[in-house]
């Protein structure tokens, strides 16, 4: 909200300079954004004097002045009647930005060069006359700026007001906040209602069908009055707190809604049928247009204000167009009321209409201010519009809201601010904005707030009062007492950060990309109809159609990612990502299914060009590797990689992709992009992913570890060289050693696999090394060259294996 | 006339200074010192000067051995290392065959960072769903339906009660409900809001924390605070607590840091004004701690909250926000 500094003096005396004042402001509770001299534009305009008028050689109409600006003298161009020698008059200077928002430019008028302007009040915005040049009788000096020789400044501060603070939406609201602050007293307007007449009652009525929704409404009447445009100070007012004036009854009802902070509203009364007013809500299908002149659909929450037929506005928010003050408007009801604040809200949103008067009835107006605003701006219809004032007002207030009083223990209050203030402290600084206090003992105070202060409702409210009126700066800094005991592991947690530091160690990014992705990502993966992770979370109201829905896969973002860093030539990339993806798990209105996810992505060179290698591109070996490794650190063992099986993954590449297995439970996949995937997303390289499911592989972690003691006799290997079918796969022939559990057989690995010359066609050779270790004793040879036969036997008859050629 | 000791020396030094290799030191060492050399020799007759001059010519003879043991020495090891040279050099400016390691993400981090400090104060570190319910998004926290303050934060739905959480603090009533004081949290994860521009993004990132007991203060909030900023940044760093307004916080309070760029003289950063704003924190509403069932005259608690990347951006200097979530390779091996 801005507040002018000016307008602010009026009702209270201000010692701060402005600078002192913004932060006095923000540091209890109403933050300056900033602040500036609405008067600055008067820079570039100076005292003038004219030195030589000529006639316009081109225009009949115009004069062709000298002007003595002080630093030179320069020729203006003007075609004010009023211009004659030796006149003071303001002449603005090129760069001028005048309030109308011309900025003036040095120029040639009818073949005249004009290096300046002299102007009018109305042009300078310093009053209405709008006939002839400004002229200044007193002595002033020549080049001197305006705003200086004027003395004019006025401060717009602009305020971003937090929502719990409607009292301070007005400009006594902010004063009331500075003789807090000051320990000084607001300055009220004194209200002097002229003579009044007859009986309001004889005129009209205010009937509330609804008073949950509107509490109190209060009217009163004008009539015999002139609509006209405002007193330039009443204009000049409402502009500086950035309004534009309209005519004076409008301008009455905002200028009193700037001061007190009550929207206020004026009805044509000849226009109200039957002349009364009713408060009811809207029927079913109803509508009503607006002063903007749109036409709006009413529904039964909302509230409006009617007279003896229908609705003439949308209580609280804005008025109707067939009831506003015109030129021809002569008699005036007034309305000053207060509605609910949730009531409207909904008004406002559902009609999408925000105006001064819905902002601050849906943050709660002074339900106490209803009368004192509209006796103030009663008084100035009476003066500004003239007009007569019928004597009275209605006020409907069927249940008056009650006053509050709140208990308040000081030992409570410095308990939970950390402060060591008395009583007397306290009761001065909630008496310093306009609370009652009560003192009972030296511990217990009744407090009552004002009615304008809508927040406060419980004894916390009163700690911030206090907290923030003595200062959060000056509250001690102390620290609380921390036990020992009680502390969590995160198992969650800790588990991830390993993850992360292995996936790190292993040369991987880390990425965090969005976790909502664009609609057209389940087709971009070719994802089959009935795959699970087309249950997406699609969000009401996204930003973009690219980050519509929740992501029920890591893999859009990476290749997204991927397709972002080849863009900018980044074409080998080793990433990852850990983050929650979302089912829907198609229960109305409920949470989804958070699964966490760690996938990962590697595209491009395994090894760059170096001087001790060519480039080598990365493969499937690579990444089921990176699996492995990291399976392995994490003590998660009995992993199995399976073949893909067909048409199970649409999104890798059909030969080239395995499902992880640990047990019995599927934890994840690992392979090569799928061609078309790739396309769909314009990727012209490769790119091996694998995903695993996070949360399953913390279950899947041991949370001990007992170690091996290190074998004391040496161990022996042996290799076996098997030809077989090149359609068996080499973990078939790893799984066969292992199902025999020969107790001396310590490890086994395979260390070759060939094709080709001399192995015949259609068969492939197998090479595979098994270490022999005994616990108690050094092995004999004989001991292990009989086992060794033993499994070599097996293995020849069950894969129909030969040996090589010796 | 015999040698004195002083020529000896000097005829010893001279031949040292000839030698090429160590074969020939070591001669001349044997020549000098060994058994019959020539320094042994007169340490051996030294019984034969003169009773006057004797303890003076022995002390000179020991210094003289001494010197030139180490002198021979010293000449060996230097003809040693020069030794393994002639066996043949490799290029040892090429470089190094790298074992390339992998980043984390900055957000991941300064996120780490931020929670080690409060768990090094003693606080747990828990999580929450990222897509929340209404209630313990917005109600739970005294955040009421039709309630201006959710004008605050501009939130994403999925129905008509799910929400994308706008914030972190729905851990507050979550774990409230299943702990009982004292319960001391951070909750860092990621948060939504509907909003996106050069300051803003539409997912980023957040650490909650709250701590819950018996005769906990506002001044205890600013004591936990100053500690984390002053091991956040650095020790000069300085605090200041503004009024403000959460409506599951009451007192509530903005912090600003001295502004770490321009320590406080005013800078782009900071918009000229030296201050920098954190954190948003205060005492817990009791009106959250009634809706979890604690006992509001018993127990108070402060809560506080600080965006992970605006906090990360005055660490590394990082001036658009959307370079975090773009993901450009050369962006993020610099952390």
């Amino acid at each position: 909200m801005k507040v002018s500094l000016n307008w602010l003096k009026k009702y209270v005396d201000v010692d701060l300079d402005v600078n002192d004042l913004a932060d006095a402001l923000t540091m209890v509770g109403l933050e300056v954004e900033a602040f500036s001299d609405r008067y600055d534009y008067l820079n570039s305009v100076v005292i003038g004097r004219i030195v030589e008028i000529s006639p316009h050689p081109n225009a009949d109409k115009l004069k062709l002045c000298f002007v003595d600006v002080g630093s030179n003298t320069i020729p203006v161009v003007c075609g004010a009647p009023n211009v004659k020698k030796d006149m003071l008059a303001p002449c603005a200077l090129p760069g001028t930005c005048l309030p109308k928002g011309t900025i003036l430019e040095k120029s040639v008028i009818h073949g005249e060069v004009s290096e300046g302007m002299l102007c009018s009040e109305i042009e300078l915005g310093l009053g209405a006359k709008s006939d002839g040049i400004m002229e200044f009788v007193r002595n002033l000096s020549v080049g001197d700026p305006l705003n200086q020789a004027l003395g004019l400044s006025d401060f717009e501060i602009e305020i971003d007001l937090t929502p719990n603070r409607p009292d301070c939406l007005s400009i006594i609201g902010t004063a009331r906040e500075i003789a807090g602050i000051q320990k000084t007293k607001v300055k009220y307007p004194e209200i002097r209602l002229p003579e009044s007449f007859d009986d309001i009652t004889n005129f009209t009525s205010v009937t509330i069908i609804d008073p949950d929704l509107c509490p109190r409404y209060a009217a009163s009447l004008v009539f015999d009055v002139t609509v006209g445009e405002s007193p330039f100070w009443l204009q000049d007012r409402l502009i500086s707190v950035g309004l534009k004036p309209i005519n004076n009854i409008v301008d009455i009802t905002n200028f009193v809604m700037m001061e007190t902070g009550q929207p206020l509203h004026a009805f044509d009364f000849d226009r109200l049928a039957e002349n009364r007013i009713v408060v009811r809500t809207a029927k079913k299908g109803e509508t009503l247009t607006t002063l903007d002149g749109k036409e709006r659909q009413l529904d039964p929450e909302m509230l409006m204000i009617c007279d003896g037929e229908k609705s003439v506005a949308i209580g609280g928010v804005m008025g109707g167009l067939d009831s506003e003050i015109e030129d021809s408007t002569t008699r005036i009801l007034l309305e000053s009321a207060y509605f609910d604040p949730v009531c409207i809200r909904k008004t406002s949103k559902k009609t999408g209409l925000n105006t001064d008067a819905s902002h601050r009835f849906e943050r709660g107006v002074d339900p106490g201010g209803t009368i004192t605003a509209l006796n103030r701006a009663t008084q100035l219809i009476a003066e500004i519009g003239g007009g007569k004032l019928i004597k009275g007002v209605i006020d409907e207030y069927p249940n008056p809201i009650p006053d509050r009083m709140i208990p308040l223990s000081v030992k409570a209050l410095n308990r939970r601010l950390g402060t060591r203030l008395d009583a007397i402290e306290i009761e001065n600084h909630l008496k310093s904005i306009e609370f009652g206090v009560e003192k009972i003992d030296d511990d217990k105070l009744q407090v009552a707030p004002p009615s304008c202060r809508v927040d406060i409702s419980r004894f916390e409210d009163l700690t911030e009062e206090i907290a923030r009126l003595y200062g959060y700066n000056n509250i001690e800094t102390t620290y609380p007492l921390i036990p020992a005991d009680n502390r969590q592991p995160s198992i969650k947690i800790d588990a991830r950060d390993r993850i992360r530091s292995l996936m790190v160690g292993l040369g991987f990014a880390e990425a965090i990309n969005y976790s909502f992705i664009s609609k057209l990502s389940c087709d971009r993966l070719e994802l089959e109809p009935d795959d699970p992770r087309r249950h997406i979370v699609d969000i009401l109201n996204p930003l973009s159609e690219d980050q519509s829905v929740m992501r029920t896969s890591l893999i859009p973002g990476l290749l997204e990612t991927m397709n972002y860093n080849i863009s900018v030539q980044n074409r080998n990339l080793k990433l990852f990502e850990i983050g929650n993806v979302f089912y829907n798990t198609g229960q109305e209105d409920s949470q989804p299914d958070e699964v966490e996810m760690l996938s990962c992505l590697w595209t491009g060179a395994r090894v760059d060009s170096v001087w001790f290698s060519k480039e080598i591109n990365c493969d499937f070996y690579d990444l089921k590797g990176v699996v492995e490794e990291l399976l392995m650190n994490l003590d998660i063992v009995n992993i199995t990689f399976t073949r893909m099986p067909p048409e199970s993954c649409s999104y890798t590449k059909p030969g080239y992709s395995v499902r992880i297995f640990v047990e019995n439970d599927l934890i994840g996949l690992v392979g090569e992009i799928h061609p078309k995937v790739l396309r769909n997303y314009n990727l012209k390289q490769t790119a091996f992913i694998f995903e695993l499911n996070f949360d399953q592989l913390i279950t899947l972690m041991p949370d001990t570890k007992s170690a091996q003691p290190i074998p004391k006799f040496p161990a022996t290997s042996r290799d076996i060289t098997l030809i077989i079918n090149k359609d068996i796969e080499a973990f078939r022939i790893l799984k066969s050693v292992e199902i025999l559990d020969e107790e001396l057989v310590e490890n086994f690995h395979l260390f070759d696999v060939f094709e080709g010359d001399p192995i015949p066609a259609g068969k492939k050779s197998i090479s595979v090394r098994i270490t022999y270790r005994s616990s108690y004793e050094t092995l004999e040879d004989d001991k292990v060259n009989h086992i060794h036969k033993n499994i070599t036997d097996r293995l020849l008859k069950e894969f129909d294996a030969t040996l090589p050629a010796e | 006339m015999e040698k004195t000791i002083e020529q000896i020396k000097e005829e010893a030094l001279k031949e040292l200074e000839a030698a090429s290799d160590s074969e020939s030191i070591k001669a001349i060492s044997v020549r000098y010192l060994g058994r019959k050399g020539a320094v042994t020799r007169f340490l051996r007759n030294i019984s034969s000067l003169p009773l006057e001059i004797r303890p003076e010519a022995g002390k000179k003879a020991n210094e003289t051995k001494k010197t030139l043991e180490a002198l021979f020495n010293k000449a060996l090891k230097q003809f040693a290392t020069a030794s393994y040279e002639v066996a043949g050099e490799i290029d040892v400016s090429l470089p190094g065959r790298a074992l390339h390691q992998g980043s984390l993400h900055p957000i991941t981090q300064i996120s780490h960072q931020i929670c080690n400090i409060f768990i090094r104060l003693g606080f747990d570190v828990a999580e929450g769903p990222e897509v929340e319910t209404d209630y313990y998004n917005f109600e739970a926290l005294n955040i009421p339906k039709n309630h201006p303050a959710r004008d605050m934060q501009d939130t994403f739905y999925i129905s008509k009660n799910v929400v994308l959480r706008t914030h972190t603090s729905p851990t507050q009533p979550r774990i409230m409900e299943k702990q009982k004081p004292p319960v001391r949290v951070v909750a860092p994860g990621k948060v939504y809001r509907c909003d996106s521009d050069l300051t803003h993004t539409p997912m980023f990132h957040q650490v909650e924390g709250f701590l819950v007991d018996e005769n906990v203060s506002f001044g205890d909030l600013k004591g936990i605070l100053t500690t984390f900023a002053h091991q956040m940044f650095d020790k000069e760093t300085s605090l200041r607590f503004r009024p403000s307004f959460f409506p599951f916080t009451e007192p509530s309070a903005e912090v600003d840091i001295r502004c770490v760029i321009c320590k406080g003289k005013g800078c782009r950063v900071c918009s000229n004004t030296g201050w920098l704003e954190v954190l948003g924190a205060g005492m817990v509403h009791p009106a959250v701690f009634e809706n979890v069932g604690y006992n509001t005259t018993r127990y108070t608690g402060f809560a506080f909250g600080m965006g992970v990347e605006r906090i990360a951006m005055l660490k590394y200097g990082i001036d658009d926000i959307r370079k975090y979530f773009e993901n450009d390779l050369r962006f993020l091996r610099q952390f």
